[in-house]
Order: C-alpha cells, then structure tokens, then sequence
C-alpha cells in the first residue's frame, strides 16, 4: 500500500496544484466545508488505494488528501455528482460503493432477482405437482416412529404426537376458559 | 532440529491420511474388515501425530525461535506469553495448520463411536475426512510451511526455505516483527478458531452425506447420526460471526459491525445454507420429505466452506481481511471444483432413489413453510455469493474492477430477512401435515394484534423510519408468538399436572429441548435484529476538531475535550489518548477515551474507540489519528449507535438457546445405547 501511496502522491499534487489558484480565489468567499460536509460525500466513495474501505473512515494518507480534495472542491462550489465523477473518471468505477448501472454492471442487479424468482416458480412447481399427488386422505402417520427416530418429546411421540400434543394443549386451555 | 521435526511429522500424517483414503477404498469394494480397520486406526492415529507437531509449533513461537520466518513474522520479544501462543493461528501458515488439526480432531471422534450398525458408512466417512485433511497437510507441506527458516542466498536476499538454498546462509534474526496489532483483541483470538470449529465441524454431516450417497443408503440415518455435529457447527459458525462483528466494532474505529466485505460474506455464505439445511433436515426426519434437497444443502455447505478459507486465505479478493497473500489459490481452486463436481454427480446417480417418501399436502402446512424459509435462505446467499465474485468477473470480462459495497447487500438482503423474520413468525404456529389458511389464520391473529399496536406506538412516539416501523413490528411479532408458545405449554402443564409456573416451565422445555431450544434461538434472533435495527437505521455520525476545552454535540450527548497524552507503553507501543467528558443535558455521565496504538516495530497504528456503552444507545468516540493531532487540538469523530448493545444481548441469547436445544435427551441416549 505504501509503495501505491508513493506513487499516488505526486498525481494527488499534480491535481491539487492544478486546482489550487482558483481554489484559494472561491475559498476567500466561501467559508471552508465542515467535516460532516465532507464525510457526507467521502461514505460514498470506496478508497482507491485500499479496497472495500470506504474514503470517510479510512486511515491511509491518501485518504486523507482526497477528504481534502472533496473540501476543496465543495468549496468550489462544486455539487456532490459533480465530486463522485471527478474520482471516477480518475480512479475508475470501483471507488463508487456500487457499480454503475450500465453494461455488463446490469448483471450484478438482475441476476439475483432473476435467479430468487426462478427458484421461486420452480417451488411452486412443485408445490402444485405434489397437491395434484395427494389426492389420498392424509392420516397425520406418513412416516413409522419409534423413540429413536423422534426425540422430539420424552416419551418420543412422532408427528400424530406432537400434533395431538398441541391439541392436547387446546383442549385442556378451552376447558379453563 | 525441532523444526525439522515438527516438518517431518506433518509430512507423514499426509502420507497417513493418503493411505487412510486407500485402505477405505480397498477395505469397501474388497468387504475387507481389516483394510477399513487400519484406515479407521489410521485416521485415529492423524490427531496426536498433528497434535505433536502443533506442539511442537507452539515450542517454537514461545521460546522466540525468530530463525523460522513464521515465528518471526506473528510474534516478537515484548508480546506476552498468552499472545504468543495463540500467534499459532495469528498467520496464514498457522491457520491453515490450525484446520487440520481441528480436522484430525473432529473425524478421529468420529470414528470412535460404536459403528456397528453402520459399518457399511465408515469407510466413505474415512475418506472423506482424510481427503480433506490431506489436502490441508499438503497446503502446510507444499506452500505455507510454518517451519520454514531464514536463509540468506549468495546474491544477499533473505528467503524463507525448509532446507537451504544453494550458498545459502542460515539466518537468525534477535527479535521478531510481532503480531499484526489488529489482531491482539482477545475477539480476534478466540474468532478464528470459534470460526474454523464452525467450517471443520461441517464436515463431518457432509462426510456422512457422502457416505449415504456412495452406499445408497436412502434414509436419514445419516442426518441423525450427524444431528449434534450440525448444531456445534452452526453454534461454532455463529459465534465466530458474532466475535468477528464484535472485534471489528471495538478494533476497526469505524463505528459499525459489519461491512459486507467480501471476507465476512464468505464466512456468512456457509452459515446461510448450514441454517437452512438445519431447518430443513427437520422436514425429512418428520415427514420423509426433501432427501435430494438436504444433500444439495450439505454439498453446498462443505463447498462454501472450503470456498470461505480459499477467499480468506488467498488473498483472491483483497479486503480489510487479506493481511495474508498466498500462491496457494489455484489449489484451493482445484479442490473446490474436484469435490463439487464428485459430491453433485454422486447426488444425480443417486437421485431417484431420494424421492419423497410422502408429498406435501398444504401450502399453510409447516413443512411448506420450512421451504419457503429455506428459498428465503437461498436467496441471500444468491445475493451474498454474487455480490462477492461480481466484481471478479467484471474484472475479467472488462478489464476494470467495481465495487459491490453495503448498499446492494443492504438493498436486496433487507426484504429478504424480513420475510425470514415473518416465517419464524408464522411457522411455529402451523402444523405438519396438513394446515389450511383457517386453522393457521385462527392461531395467528391472537400474537398479530399487539404486534400491530408495536409501531403504532412508535409512530407516535416519533419514529417514522417505515423499515424501522415493519422491522420493529416483525419483531414483536416473532416475540409474541414465541412467548405465547410457551405460555400455551406452561399454562396446560400447569392445569394438567398441577404444577407452579417455573416447574411446568422446566418440564416443558426439558421434554420438548429441541422445540423450546429452537424457540429461544429464534427469540435471540429477533433481540438481536433490535440492535441491527437500531445502528443500521438510526446511527448518527459527526466529525470535528476540537481545542481544549471546546464542545461537540450528538443526539442530545455533549462531549467536552479536556486533555490529550501521549505516553510509550511496556510492550512498545506508542499511546496517544484523549479524555473528554460527557454529559446528557447539564448531567455529568463521565469520562471516555478514544486512544490510537502506534506500534513502531510494525509501523502500523491501531484506533480504539471510547465507548459509553447502555442499552438504549452507544457513544462510540474516535481519535481521528490520521489527522493533525497536538496536546492543543484534536479531531474527534463521535457516532450514536441506538440500541446496538442488543445485538450482543441476543449473541448470548442465542448461546443459551443452543444449550437448550443441544443438551442430550436421556432417551435419545438410551435408544442410541440400545443400538
């Protein structure tokens, strides 16, 4: 990291001395952007340098000198979509938190979606399928129990159990009542 | 010599795992008792030989043998005794040996129950767990060998090698570069180990799995066999998750917990489908359902967790975690693909004999809801393994890397966990078998009322965030129903058998563990998607630098920075500490100090937080240290994190619930003794 910070650094200076003439003639009028100000805009910028750190909490000097560019430039007048293009034409896309919506980034937001609805179709496929199947009247004992394959309840009780379990458990309550 | 010692004995546990794989081979298709025998003693044998060598390892770190490039690089002179030791997994060479050891660990237990029942599985769980643990030896032999030294070559550089290069001159160095600072929190030790428990654990149901598949054993003895080893993995996993979101609260100096960076994904990813098949091994024990579902579930697991230490450990995605960079990727590549292509192969063989033994009746039905959860499972982990390899396909496609940051996680997760919070709700409340939307309408709307009057309240009493309001009401919901569970069961215990609240509540959960278990872990679930709610909705943040003697408010806490020091402390580091006073209106509430860690003999600095810790909020204070720090003036950054401590609350929630679930059931011992 410290080798790309050396190599960084003139470029940062390059840019910052570039824009240093006007910056001091606009900063005489307005008065110097806050720390929230900058932070505002510095969450939503990734580290250049050191990735999935996002530019408001990351300790590198770098970092440090681009919080500072995002001052300057709010005290340029600039606007908050105006600062995130400046880092992006420079650095590139991976220093916004997400990826821009265009070409092939549209994966990244349609496959999820796509995929979670497919499975979705494909359940209640399924769902259909076996409803279609169970045609015969259901007797709660599809499967044999037997205490060790059901330690669900001391005295192992499969599913007739347990469900009679609950409605024990009604019955006795609406007695109460 | 120890060194040499230490390398010796792993070289000969991978050559004794290999044989073990050849004798369960030979022992299975020959029906040789005696070849499965010798590869059962013979994975027997891997634990006290990895054992030694661990030890052995450990010899070396605590007595300072800075000659060896492991030793030299996680430990040095001044770092006390307890930190020395545990630098044992404070490095990439030692972790992965620290896997293999947990693996020798957990399959010799394995193979220590009484089989005879299912003798048939043992030579495929052999095999199993000796290919996995011979794979692990051979990244320790191979690649990263903790007993490498220092060697100085003709031409002046200093490489690490196991036995000397040509002209090459051992090296001693007087003192180590010592552990990462980041890493010398005692979350961050015990982290992970907790988290590697987890991964290793998991094998053992996906060994079993496999040996059910290659015997075409198609009933679920394999799930009962494993049950216990599935909840100490997913216990393990869990609380590896939560140290790791503790240590990065306390260690980090950003405020949060949690970053969606592509490491905590990838230990998250197998805890996702190890929660889901947790749930869903249910439906097949009660009702025979979902056999091919189950095994994808536990080949999706072993996969993701070997994918999880692949993205940890090779550095392939660079993140906050990757202190360590390897050429041991394309290996972990390799092996990913062989088992999961064998694992789905095996599973499409065997697939017709899996099919359901009854079908699904309802919708409203509770294993219809189990399926729904299991989708909803499925889909964050879709979000989860997309988000983390995106960017490296878009790296290979375009040439230009993006980042997938907390806004996408945050974005398509968030629906999804509400509706998982809605199902915990709901499902408790339906039954087996055969539900309709009347029956399990008539058990919801009785926990659905005051549920309903939770974010009434709260829109009245100012909170008008609608997430806040729908996840605070799915909350209660998951709350009441709960409660209401276990009143229904305490109150007729109390009628029928005529006992006082707490006894009726003892028997209940004593008869029912696994339910009333499973109960409590969703309970601490929900308390601790409170404290989720609470940061990631409601975290205030303000930055300033302040002269002594100047203020900084946030939510309705003043901050007062009274003075700065700056002292060197006895291990070395340089320490820079603020106080400041708080207060709470004109009310004094005391002191914090936000410090920052300089270590010189790393030349890396370490930010801890000042923290006024209660259940309704944190004030979490950070010494800028980046920026222009002097005993006269000093930049602060303060967050308000409301209602986080919840989170941790519902860690220790969670644990108790497991206990509950996992405790042994008297009758499930003796039926298991029986057989």
């Amino acid at each position: 990291m410290k080798v790309k910070n050396i190599i960084l650094l003139p470029l940062f200076l390059l840019l910052f001395g570039v824009a240093f003439i006007p910056v001091v003639a606009v900063s005489a009028q307005q008065p110097t952007p806050s720390d929230d100000e900058v932070n505002a805009i510095a969450r939503q910028l990734y580290c250049p340098v050191c990735e999935n750190t996002p530019l408001d909490v990351c300790p590198t000097t770098a970092c440090h000198q681009w919080r500072e560019l995002i001052r300057q430039m709010l005290a340029e007048g600039k606007s908050e979509a105006d600062i995130k293009q400046y880092f992006v034409d420079y650095y590139g896309a991976r220093v916004l938190s997400e990826p821009p919506r265009t070409g092939i980034n549209w994966l990244v937001y349609v496959v999820p979606p796509v995929a979670f609805l497919a499975g979705a179709y494909l359940l209640f496929r399924a769902f259909q399928t076996w409803k279609r199947l169970s045609k015969e009247p259901f007797t709660g004992a599809d499967r044999s129990s037997s205490p060790g394959t059901e330690p669900e309840t001391a005295k192992g009780s499969g599913i007739v159990e347990d469900d009679a379990y609950v409605a024990r458990l009604e019955e006795e309550l609406k007695k109460r009542k | 010599m120890l060194a040499q010692f230490g390398f010796g004995v792993f070289a000969l546990t991978f050559m004794l795992a290999i044989f073990c794989v050849g004798a369960a081979v030979v022992g299975y298709f020959d029906k040789s008792d005696r070849w499965v025998e010798a590869a059962r003693r013979g994975m027997l044998l891997t634990f006290p030989l990895i054992t030694l060598g661990v030890l052995t390892l450990a010899y070396l770190l605590v007595t300072g043998h800075y000659e060896l490039q492991y030793v030299y690089s996680v430990t040095s002179n001044e770092m006390p005794l307890y930190l020395k030791i545990t630098a044992l997994w404070g490095g990439q060479a030692g972790s992965l040996v620290l896997w293999s050891w947990l693996m020798s660990a957990f399959a010799s237990a394995i193979t220590l129950r009484k089989w005879e029942r299912d003798r048939d599985l043992l030579p495929w769980v052999v095999v199993v767990t000796s290919i996995t643990l011979a794979f692990f030896l051979s990244l320790t032999i191979l690649y990263e060998n903790p007993f490498a030294r220092w060697w100085q070559t003709a031409g002046g550089d200093f490489v690490p090698r196991m036995f000397a290069p040509s002209g090459g001159i051992p090296v001693s160095p007087a003192d180590g570069q010592g552990l990462n600072p980041l890493l010398r929190h005692p979350g961050m030790i015990i982290h992970p180990p907790m988290l590697y428990l987890g991964f290793v654990a998991f094998v053992i149901p996906f060994a079993f799995a496999i040996a059910a598949l290659v015997t075409g054993r198609s009933d679920d003895r394999w799930i009962r066999l494993t049950r216990r080893w599935t909840l100490i993995a997913w216990l393990f996993l869990s609380l590896g998750l939560v140290l790791g979101m503790r240590w990065a609260y306390d260690v980090l100096g950003w405020g949060g917990y949690w970053a969606w960076d592509p490491v905590e994904i990838s230990a998250f990813m197998p805890w996702l489908t190890g929660t889901a098949f947790l749930h869903s091994v249910m439906i097949q024990e009660k009702r025979g359902m979902f056999k091919q579902w189950n095994m994808l579930l536990i080949i999706l697991t072993y996969a993701l967790v070997i994918f999880g230490t692949f993205l940890t450990r090779s550095g392939v995605l660079s993140s906050v975690h990757a202190f360590a960079q390897s050429a041991i990727g394309p290996m972990f590549f390799a092996f990913i693909g062989i088992t999961f292509v064998t694992s789905v192969a095996l599973l499409i063989y065997r697939w017709k004999d899996l099919h359901a033994e009854v079908e699904m009746h309802s919708l409203f039905s509770r294993e219809a809801l189990f399926l729904l959860n299991n989708l909803l499972f499925m889909g964050v982990l879709i979000v989860c393994f997309w988000g983390v390899i995106f960017p490296l396909i878009s790296e290979l496609v375009t040439g230009q890397k993006v980042t997938v940051g907390p806004p996408f996680y945050q974005r398509a997760n968030g629906p999804l966990f509400g509706a998982l919070m809605a199902i915990m709700g709901i499902a408790p409340l339906s039954a087996w078998g055969r539900s309709t939307f009347k029956t399990l309408g008539r058990a919801l709307w009785k926990p659905s009322i005051p549920s309903a009057i939770v974010p009434v309240v709260l829109a009245i009493l100012g909170v008008h965030n609608w997430i806040a309001l729908i996840g605070f009401a799915l909350v209660a919901f998951v709350i009441f129903v709960t409660l209401f569970e276990f009143w229904r069961g305490v109150h007729s215990r109390q009628n029928n058998q005529n006992e006082n609240f707490l006894v009726a509540l003892w028997q209940l959960a004593g008869r029912n563990r696994r339910r009333y278990g499973g109960y409590l872990i969703h309970l601490s679930m929900v308390v601790m998607a409170i404290g989720i709610l609470g940061i990631e909705l409601f975290q205030t943040t303000t930055q300033k630098t302040l002269a002594v003697g100047e203020e900084i408010q946030i939510a309705d806490y003043t901050l007062r920075f009274d003075s700065l020091a700056q002292f060197p402390y006895t291990d070395g580091r340089i320490v820079t500490r603020a106080a400041l006073s708080v207060f709470q209106g004109v009310q004094y509430l005391g002191n914090l100090y936000p410090r920052y860690d300089y270590y010189p003999a790393s030349g890396q600095p370490m930010t801890i937080a000042g923290v006024r810790s209660t259940l309704a909020d944190d004030l979490y204070v950070v010494l800028v240290n980046w920026e222009n720090v002097s005993s006269a003036q000093a930049p602060f950054k303060v967050y308000h994190n409301p209602l986080v401590n919840w989170l941790w609350i519902g860690s220790l929630m969670f644990i108790f619930g497991f206990l509950v679930a996992a405790w042994p059931e008297r009758d499930e011992e003796r039926w298991e003794d029986k057989k």
